[in-house]
């Protein structure tokens, strides 16, 4: 991005929760270090965590089924929280969940702190409400996230299905706040992944300061609505 | 999904709760674990925007990620089992004589109005309105239970080109899907009000909530 400058990064170990707020004027870019990684993504706005990521709302303003270079992240209230301005993968999955304790346990089996220490098995929904509750929110808070780095395709008769290879070693995608947001992270494999071993890929996370979006940006010109969407983050952020 | 057209076995005078919910309104009701709760279009192609929670423990609810992931197939049919952020099964759907349920499109609002529509479109009543003054109404409930809906009679296609669309509907007038509860759930339906969508030909209908034991 243009004058774009890295602030911090944080290497996530795969299979890990991270957190942090990225305002405005800030961007976050996750990068999959070695390929075929997931980075489930939830998103709130970090003055306000009842105001949130809405995956309806998403899809339907800008007639979707999957997160890409341009498109827009919405909140419940019209507003866009994040943007994303660069991608070199092409396709990011919004439509399914995360990984639970039950479909690890029957996938890999069981392994515990105690057996394993660092190395034992972790799962996205445990993860995600661990880091949530770091803000003080609860399950209650829990809702929609997005798949970075992967790629699940749907044909007209609904069936879902997990591409692998989707991401190689070294592809990114950055989002840029266009409101004050908390990005909430868990670096879990894709409940959809057929890997036949647990995977634990890590997520190179940079925080970017970046110059303030205008109205012109190919993330508001490509469809009307995401100018309208443009107008009303705008207009919040006054 | 491969839509399987499967009529109720069950006869509404037998029903032990029946009531209308006219466009614009909200309905909350307890359905009991065992009890099946029907949804009936009455009109035609009139969106019925649906919460289910666990009524036990409200921090469990309906989660649409969870529920197509296990599913492999984003629409509902007979046969889908909803699933909660918990991972565990609400409700199992066993009688639906439309099909092809919307998982994905959620409830309008007044906010997303203005980016779908024209940013004077504020003003008109949405279901995330109804569903606020109904949770707002319940005790211990509050924005944060308003999660992704679940559209009965609506019908959204998808293309492997990662298009979404909004089609003109395949439900009909006196089209049913029916729900067997399998946890004792809150069902909190929003009668669709929009006026902007050809979905519903701009005449939204009352829909007829039943339930079995």
């Amino acid at each position: 991005m243009k004058n774009e400058k890295i602030l911090c990064e944080q290497m996530i170990t795969g299979g890990w929760n991270y957190s942090r707020i990225v305002k405005r004027g800030q961007a976050l870019r996750l990068t999959d270090v070695d390929g075929g990684g997931n980075a489930s993504a939830m998103l709130f706005n970090a003055k306000n965590f009842t105001e949130r990521f809405n995956l309806g709302d998403t899809l339907k303003i800008q007639h979707i089924c999957r997160i890409a270079k341009n498109n827009c992240l919405y909140s419940d209230m019209g507003r866009i929280l994040m943007s994303v301005t660069e991608d070199s993968c092409g396709w990011h999955d919004p439509l399914c969940g995360c990984t639970h304790a039950d479909l690890i346990r029957e996938r890999f089996g069981v392994k515990d702190y105690q057996e394993a220490h660092n190395d034992f098995y972790r799962n996205g929904y445990d993860s995600l409400l661990v880091e949530m509750g770091k803000y003080g929110m609860t399950k209650r808070d829990f809702t929609e996230l997005v798949n970075f780095f992967s790629k699940v395709v749907v044909s007209s008769n609904g069936k879902m299905t997990f591409v692998s290879g989707n991401s190689k070693a070294g592809d990114f995608v950055t989002l840029r706040s266009e409101m004050d947001t908390l990005v909430v992270l868990d670096t879990g494999m894709h409940p959809l992944n057929p890997a036949t071993e647990y995977s634990r890929k890590p997520i190179l996370a940079q925080l970017l300061s970046c110059e303030l979006s205008t109205a012109e940006d190919p993330c508001f010109t490509g469809c009307p609505e995401n100018g309208r969407g443009f107008i009303n983050t705008a207009n919040y952020n006054l | 999904m491969q839509t399987k057209y499967v009529e109720s076995s069950l006869s509404e005078e037998n029903a032990v709760y029946s009531e209308m919910v006219k466009a614009g309104d909200g309905f909350l009701h307890l359905v009991k674990k065992g009890q099946t709760v029907r949804i009936v279009d009455v009109g035609g192609n009139q969106s019925a925007d649906t919460l289910f929670f666990n009524a036990d423990e409200i921090a469990e609810r309906y989660s649409v990620q969870q529920t197509v992931t296990n599913q492999g197939n984003v629409l509902i049919g007979t046969g889908t089992k909803l699933y909660s952020n918990d991972n565990r099964i609400m409700l199992t759907v066993v009688a639906d004589t439309c099909g092809d349920h919307d998982t994905l499109g959620s409830a309008c609002s007044c906010e997303s109005n203005t980016c779908r529509y024209a940013l004077d479109k504020r003003y008109m009543h949405a279901c995330r309105e109804t569903f606020l003054k109904t949770i707002l109404e319940t005790p211990d409930m509050d924005k944060r239970d308003q999660v992704d809906n679940i559209n009965f009679f609506m019908y959204v296609p998808f293309d492997e080109q990662g298009n979404l669309n909004f089609a003109d509907g395949i439900s009909g007038p006196g089209k049913y899907v029916e729900l067997k509860a399998e946890m004792n759930v809150l069902v909190l339906v929003s009668n669709c009000p929009q006026l902007n969508n050809p979905c519903n030909a701009y005449n939204p209908t009352p829909l007829k909530m039943l339930v079995w034991d």
